[in-house]
């Protein structure tokens, strides 16, 4: 049995998941069926939106994420992807910083507004 | 002298839904005193998600949570001072001190403390060693990095599984940093769940549960730490040392609310959450003195905060309004299995309900949770799980409750 915590809603269920030769045979205390598909994709294909920051030229670091939930193995080069890239112009929040930055449509959005 | 419906010292989250609901409620003239360059507070370096779930049905990053509140404040004409540090109030007054206007006064008709908490530091701890670089309470190493983008080191090991220190093990993993260990003194982690999968789990980073760093080598510059277990006290036993290689270490061992100026105002505060002590309109026992966010109880969910800090801009404003009213009062107290009841006092002249927060000693699965009154059991509340580490409420009528009664929260 595995256990995962579901962050689809701030309720938080503890749910787990009984897997027999490589295959999900059982899924339990999920509190609805977001929890459910929550915990199919933790052991099947877990994803995570990635937070970073980029550098402002002449300036501090802007926060950034993804706008979605990208596999997991490609945190690194996504990450990678993020360092180097600087930021010059205003921003709003939501701006894209780097489209599609996993290969798969996810794009790196800014996660605050800069008016310089 | 400059007068000021609603006086709101500190900026951050707290200060800027205070001020927002302030202003909704009535208050016309709302100034917020902040002592950094801008409004925010901490959430400007909180660029991880998980913030807004259940006020906004959304997951959403500090600054993007931040971003939200900061856009009505600037859209609403409240007076905001930044860069300005408050030295001290007292009841209807504020004193202040900033480079264009020196000292100064304002008159204020309530006075909300939102001033957040500061983090414990190594000094606190007393841990064997030299004084070599490389040692940082994780909030620090979060601003350098979060906010001028330095890497604080090669490889770290962190002191504390609270959420801090937990997001940190991730963030500085994902910025190159080798993060070879996490010690936790108590033999469970305060952390939220999800943080140890998504921050320890997903990485590989060992937890130390009932462990503590007990020495740190290297003069110049951190070489190593020293890490033993420890008993039922706290205490290192002996024989169960191992030493750790790192460059770098990060103690996220506790947030204390910042309550000088409270204290020194002479309001009373509660040893037990080390804020002040408060009715469940948040006013302290100061008249007209208010307060919520981190500086009044430690939260772990901002989306809390923020409806906290509601709650004492629309009383805030109801007194500046419409002046003080006779209020008599009940109490809260934890009971077994509680560490603290908030808010301490119930005024029951007032009948709407509201919750009580509270935070367990232990987690717990299948607790049961009682409410007392006077020794008599009022209400039983099945919980499939409770944790030091996750603040619970439980709703509240004060119907039937009488001056003098005392309500006891007891999990089982």
């Amino acid at each position: 049995m595995k256990d995962t915590v579901c962050t689809v809603c701030p309720k938080g269920c503890e749910v787990k998941v009984e897997i027999v030769d490589g295959k999900i045979t059982l899924v339990e205390g999920n509190g609805c069926d977001k929890g459910k598909e929550f915990a199919i994709g933790e052991f099947t294909c877990p994803k995570r939106v990635v937070t970073s920051t980029v550098k402002i030229d002449g300036g501090d670091m802007l926060p950034v994420r993804t706008d979605r939930a990208i596999k997991k193995e490609l945190i690194f080069s996504v990450m990678k992807k993020i360092k180097s890239v600087k930021v010059f112009t205003k921003v709003k929040t939501g701006d894209i910083i780097i489209q599609n930055v996993d290969g798969e449509g996810a794009n790196l959005v800014s996660a605050r507004s800069l008016d310089d | 002298m400059i007068k000021y419906d609603i006086g709101i010292i500190g900026g951050g989250p707290a200060g800027m839904a205070a001020a927002i609901s302030a202003y909704k409620n009535g208050a016309k003239n709302v100034a917020i005193f902040e002592r950094d360059t801008r409004l925010g507070g901490v959430l400007w370096q909180c660029i991880h998600n998980g913030f807004g779930l259940t006020r906004f049905k959304e997951n959403l990053t500090g600054p993007e949570y931040s971003e939200r509140f900061y856009d009505e404040v600037k859209a609403l004409p409240i007076k905001i001072y930044t860069e300005t540090m408050v030295l001290s109030f007292s009841e209807g007054v504020i004193t202040a001190m900033n480079k264009s206007e020196g000292i100064f006064d304002v008159e204020v008709g309530a006075i909300i403390l939102a001033m957040g908490s500061r983090e414990r530091s190594r000094g606190a701890l007393t841990v064997q060693g030299e004084r070599p670089a490389g040692v940082f309470s994780a909030g620090t190493a979060q601003r350098y990095m979060n906010i001028k983008g330095y890497s604080v080191g090669k490889k770290a090991v962190i002191v504390g599984s609270g959420d801090i220190g937990l997001i940190m093990a991730r963030r500085l993993t994902l910025e190159g940093t080798k993060v070879e260990a996490v010690c936790e003194i108590m033999p469970f982690s305060s952390g939220l769940r999800r943080n140890i999968i998504q921050c320890l789990e997903d990485f590989d980073i060992p937890l130390y549960l009932s462990h503590t760093v007990t020495e740190i080598k290297g003069k110049d510059r951190v070489e190593g730490v020293v890490i033993a277990k420890v008993d039922e006290n706290k205490n290192a036993i002996p024989g169960t040392e191992f030493e750790i290689d790192c460059d770098t270490i990060l103690y996220s061992v506790g947030l204390v609310p910042e309550n000088e100026l409270t204290k020194d105002a002479g309001v009373e505060l509660s040893p037990r959450t080390r804020g002040a002590v408060v009715d469940q309109f948040r006013e302290t026992d100061m008249s007209g003195v208010f307060s919520c966010g981190n500086v009044l109880h430690v939260h772990d969910l901002v989306d809390f905060v923020s409806e906290e800090a509601e709650t004492a801009g629309k009383w805030a404003a109801s007194y500046a309004l419409s002046g003080k009213r006779e209020k008599k009062f009940a109490f809260t107290e934890p009971g077994q299995g509680v560490g603290y009841t908030l808010p301490q006092r119930i005024d029951v002249t007032d009948d709407k309900p509201f919750k009580i927060y509270f935070r367990v000693r232990a987690e717990k699965r299948d607790a049961t949770l009682r409410l007392i009154k006077n020794g008599e059991v009022v209400r039983e509340i099945k919980k499939s799980r409770v944790a030091p580490g996750e603040m619970e409420y439980v709703s509240f009528i004060p119907k039937g409750l009488n001056e003098g009664d005392t309500l006891t929260v007891e999990v089982i």
